[in-house]
Formats: C-alpha cells, structure tokens, sequence
C-alpha cells in the first residue's frame, strides 16, 4: 500500500464539512503557516518538496511561485486551475467533490504565500454541481473566520471566490483561463509576459492546479524535505490517476510517484486487470495529449526496464519509445480496440476545441479529423495516411499555446505505433453509407468513385 | 407570448453578488456565470435581445456579450428543448459504449444529434470529455451527470424526464433518481 497524502481521510463520512475536516487534522497547516511560518518559508518548503504541477506540464511549483513579480502598490492574486478538460481526466473533480476543504485550505496557504487578498478558483462549467459543493465548503470557512478579514487573527485577508466556465478546453491553458476570468474569449494570450509578470487584470498571478494547490497543505504539514522523500527521483511525491477504460476497477487512485506501471494495471489494488479476460493493447497514459504507447512499451521501457509511473520513467525513450505522465488520466484499451477509431474521437475533440487563433491549428486539425474520418471508412489512401503524418509535424509548435502539439501528439505516435492498423481500413473497402453521411454533414462535395 | 426581459428579483440579487466578486470597474469579469443565470431564466437559451440585456447590465457593449457567448459550448444560441441530453463521446466513453448511447436515443427519440423533438422536450447533443471517464458511458443534463449508462438506465431517464415534464437548466441540480 503506497503513502498517501491527499486521499488518506476521503473515506471519512461527512469529510466535505468543516467539522469532520478539522476532525481529521483540517486547517492544521493553515494555522501553521499563519502563526509560525513567513511567507518566504513557505515558498522555501514548496522548493524543497520538489511539487511539480500536477495539471500536466509538471513545472516545478515552486520556481512557479519565486518568479512572481512583487511591485509595491500592486494586486498579486492566486488563481486556481480546476478548468479540467483533458479527456480521460477527472481527478480534480473528484478531490474537490469528496474533499473541497483541502483545496480550500491549500488556496488559503497559498495565497499567504504569495501576499494575494484576492483570489479565484475557475472551474468548468460542466462541474456545476461541484461548484456548489465548493461554495458551500467556502461559506463554511468564512463563517468560522478562515476566510474573510484578519484571518485567525493573523492580520491576513482573503476573499476566495469560485468562477464558473462555460464549456471550453482551451480555457484550461492559463493565460486563456485569464482572459475568460475577465469576461472574454478563451484566446490564450501571447508570452512573454507571463502570468508572474502580467496575468489576471495585468497583475502578477500565480495559476495553479487543483492537485498542486491541495499538495502545499501535506508540504506545510510535514515539511519539504518529507514530501520529497515520498516518491522516486525528481518525481516527488504522490500524483492521483484517473484509470478509465477497458480495466475492472476504474476510480481515481493517489499513487507513490514510481509505482511500476504493471502493478498499476494489474493489481487489484488498482485497475485490477483487463475487462472480461481481454489482453492489454494499448495504453494512453496522461491524458489525450500525450502519446499513446502499445502493451509492451508501456510495461517496459525499450531498454527492457519496468516502466514506472514517474515523469521520467514514462518520458524514457522520448517520443520514439516513451510518453509523459501528463495529467495522469490513464486511458487503457484492450486487444479489440480500433487504434485509427479512438484517435478519431481524439482528433474530432481537439477540432472541436481549437480557440481559432493560430491558422495551423485551426486549420490543421480540422484537416486531421477529416483524413482520419476518411482512412476510418476505407476511403483513403496510403498517401493519405503519410499526409498525416506530414500534417500533424506542421501543426507540432507553431501555434501560441501547446493546443496544437496537444493535437499533433496523439496522430504522431498512432501512426508510429500502429501504422499497420491505418493501412488495414485502407485496405478493407469502404463503408459507403458512413462516408457519404460524413461529407453531407460537412456540405463537402462527395468524393468521386464513393 | 412575449416575456419581458427582466432578470426576476433572485436573480438579479444573484447578479449583483456575482459582479461584487472582481474589483471595482472589472464587471465584465461576471459576464460568464450571469449569462448561465440568463440562459436558465429565459427558457435556456440566449436571443440577441436576452444578450444586449446582459450587455446594458454589465455596461459592456452587445459585441462584447455576442462573442463569448458564441464561443463557449454550454451557451445555446438557439431554442433548445426542455431537456438537452448531452451525450459524451471522447475516448474512454467512446470505449465504453457511447456511440449505442447516441444511436438508442435517436431511436427512442426520432431524432439526430444536434435536433428537438417536435413537442419541444428532449434535444439530443453529443458532447466532449465531461471528466466522467471513470463511470463511462455518461450524459449531463442540466447541472446533473447520470452515469455508468446503459440503455435500460437511459429509457427510464427519458421516461422520468417526461413525466417531470421540468425544464433542466445548469444552475440547478434536479437529478432523477434511477434506481
């Protein structure tokens, strides 16, 4: 059984309330922080622990925070990403559905840390439900004088307020989650100058994830140096997977950072094995975004070496052999899993959700859902299948923000792993029906010959 | 017959406490969640006149309101049924069976994605990833997610919804109970 540090109280009835929080040891290391920390302390203690930003880009937290411009005179604030859109993600929502007060208390300690009296947490639209259950967890908190002025008569103030999307993945990218906290279109801004610099009404603004926010409470609690000793390598710590897919037991689990990725799958603690018997085929490993691997690259490395569920494990072998930890949705598909189909539920998503800005993401995964479309029906051509792979290389960091290496990511490693699989619905023939209903949907003129 | 565009007493009290969240002169910022509460309060979805109201609220120009609310996917720019069934379709649901989900209630309904049915309840919207990937297949309607779907569940969900006869909008949470 792994340590762990975020979930330990999660199956605590009555655990989402003030009472039974503080009960389980709740608010601890806000009153830590307040009555014997300086605001430097915490920032040193978050550098110590190694925290990496646990959204999916695995910056580490606390350069994050010590790049925070601090002019005298100005607003700093804090802003919480649990904008959580990456498919096959849904840790954020469960943390703070079953325990909003540790983000609560995470956002308090944080926004001491970085000197912000005013601060956000954006969250999708889509979790509605979940906003509630997190404005009542804050009503809560500023009844009992947690939030509010002169906190625990510290002399700090915060005002902690939940802001809700409107259906938009781009807006989980954090200059575009600034621009929708200030009322406007998800386009993510240009940088520099970053959000540490210029972000939420052109103030210094530390965005953050869910997971990371909750992470500082065990920092505070236990100290830097104890959270860096959980885990493996630079990998500190624990990380929550979201295990979805073809598996027994998906739910959200909080792994020890370096649990082997065969353990992962096949313990019962965990996803407990393949549905219904099946063999493993493939797995996507950190959300949508990054490459999907077959069985035996995701149980071992190409050196022949257990996989472990680390950023630099996964990230062995590059994008030749290896993916990335990512957000840590863990998408497993078993032996009868169309690869060309999945990524078509892929490619259709990142279409639907490129913000428009940048012509080779706008255009280029449009491009890419339709030629995918069309090797799917047996339409298309082996030459189709190199176009893509010439597409998504023109799409790989030529767009503002990484939505369109997002998108590219996915196709490239299909087409690397499972090029045969393309070549099989080219060769199969077509389905007639399917492909002319697809480009009458999209008033394209029918192709010759379907 | 026409409704006067007005927010009720509620909601603009709703409203107020919204734009009293972002520091003076940043009212803007409300623009998200107060079209939510316009779109719950004026039959679920937002016409120009519903969008200019907002505007003059705000005290931002129409353009402003017309361009984020035709961005965002949870705003319906045009009538919707009383119930819109959105059914996700990305990967791990997809794996799990959404697309029988999609065609069951295209049947059930007589309808294709993206279409109402003619008594004006039920519109049918596939959907990307919700965060439900672990109880796939699923569909949100209003602010509620109904998960771990199969075909059974989803007749009587239908069936429920219409003998609620309510119309489901994200602000509230009005789940039917399943079992």
């Amino acid at each position: 059984m792994g340590k762990k540090l975020l979930l330990n109280h999660i199956d605590v009835p009555g655990i989402e309330t003030l009472n039974v929080y503080q009960q389980q040891g709740g608010y601890t290391a806000l009153k830590k922080a307040l009555s014997s920390m300086t605001t430097d302390q915490i920032v040193e203690e978050v550098k110590t622990s190694g925290l990496r930003g646990r959204g999916g880009a695995g910056f580490p937290t606390g350069m994050k925070w010590s790049f925070l411009a601090k002019p005298e005179g100005v607003p700093r604030y804090l802003v919480c990403n649990a904008d959580e859109s990456e498919p096959g993600t849904f840790k954020d929502r469960y943390l703070m559905e079953k325990i909003p007060h540790l983000l609560i208390e995470g956002m308090i300690v944080s926004s001491y840390a970085l000197g912000a009296n005013t601060s956000y947490i954006y969250i999708r639209g889509e979790y509605f439900y979940v906003a509630r259950i997190l404005e009542n967890a804050i009503a809560e908190a500023y009844a009992a004088g947690l939030l509010g002025k002169n906190i625990l008569g510290s002399g700090f103030d915060l005002d902690l307020y939940v802001q809700i999307g409107a259906g938009a993945y781009i807006c989980g990218e954090e200059t575009a989650l600034l621009e929708s906290l200030e009322g406007k279109r998800g386009n993510p801004r240009i940088k520099p100058p970053f959000p540490a610099i210029a972000g939420l009404y052109g103030c210094p603004t530390v965005v953050n994830n869910v997971e990371t926010i909750a992470a500082v409470v065990p920092i505070v609690n236990e100290g830097g140096a104890a959270y860096a000793a959980t885990g493996i390598g630079r990998s500190t710590g624990t990380k929550l997977i979201s295990a979805s897919g073809h598996i027994n037991n998906p739910g959200v689990y909080e792994i020890e950072l370096g649990l082997p990725v065969e353990e992962f799958i096949f313990s019962e603690e965990y996803c407990g094995g393949i549905k219904n018997g099946r063999k493993l085929k493939a797995v996507v490993a950190g959300g949508s975004s990054v490459p999907i691997l077959p069985a035996d690259l995701i149980l071992k490395t190409a050196n022949g070496e257990p996989r472990l569920m680390s950023y630099e494990s996964l990230a062995d072998g590059g994008f030749a052999t290896g993916t990335m930890l990512g957000s840590g949705g863990f998408i497993v598909m078993d032996e009868d899993t169309s690869i060309v189909k999945n990524l078509w539920t892929f490619a259709r998503f990142y279409h639907h959700e490129s913000c428009g800005q940048c012509s080779p993401c706008r255009e280029g995964t449009g491009w890419m859902e339709k030629i995918i479309h069309k090797i799917l029906h047996g339409h298309g051509t082996l030459s189709d299948v190199d176009l893509l792979w010439d597409l998504q290389a023109k799409i790989e960091g030529k767009t503002i923000c990484p939505l369109g290496d997002a998108a590219a990511w996915p196709v490239a490693s299909a087409i690397r792993h499972f090029r045969h699989e393309f070549e099989e619905f080219v060769n199969k023939g077509h389905h007639i029906k399917d492909v002319r209903h697809y480009y009458r949907l999209n008033h394209l003129p029918e192709p010759v010959g379907a | 017959m026409e409704k006067k565009i007005e927010f009720s007493e509620e909601s603009m009290a709703v409203v107020q406490r919204l734009i009293n969240r972002y520091p003076k002169g940043r009212q803007k910022s409300a623009l998200l969640p107060v079209l939510h509460v316009a779109q719950a309060e004026f039959d679920g979805w937002l016409s120009a006149p519903v969008m200019d109201y907002v505007a003059s609220i705000l005290e931002i120009a129409p353009i402003e309101v017309y361009e984020v609310a035709s961005f965002y996917s949870m705003y319906n720019l045009k009538p919707v049924g009383k119930c819109v069934l959105e059914v996700c379709r990305t990967s791990s649901c997809w794996l799990m069976g959404s697309e029988d989900i999609v065609k069951h209630l295209e049947k059930k309904l007589h309808i294709k994605d993206g279409e109402t049915t003619a008594d004006g309840m039920f519109t049918l919207k596939t959907v990307e990833c919700l965060g439900s990937c672990g109880t796939a297949p699923m569909l949100q309607c209003g602010a509620d997610f109904y998960e771990n779907l199969t075909l059974e569940k989803v007749d009587t969900l239908v069936d429920k919804l219409k003998a609620d006869g309510e119309r489901k909008v994200y602000t509230k949470d009005q789940k039917v109970n399943l079992d």
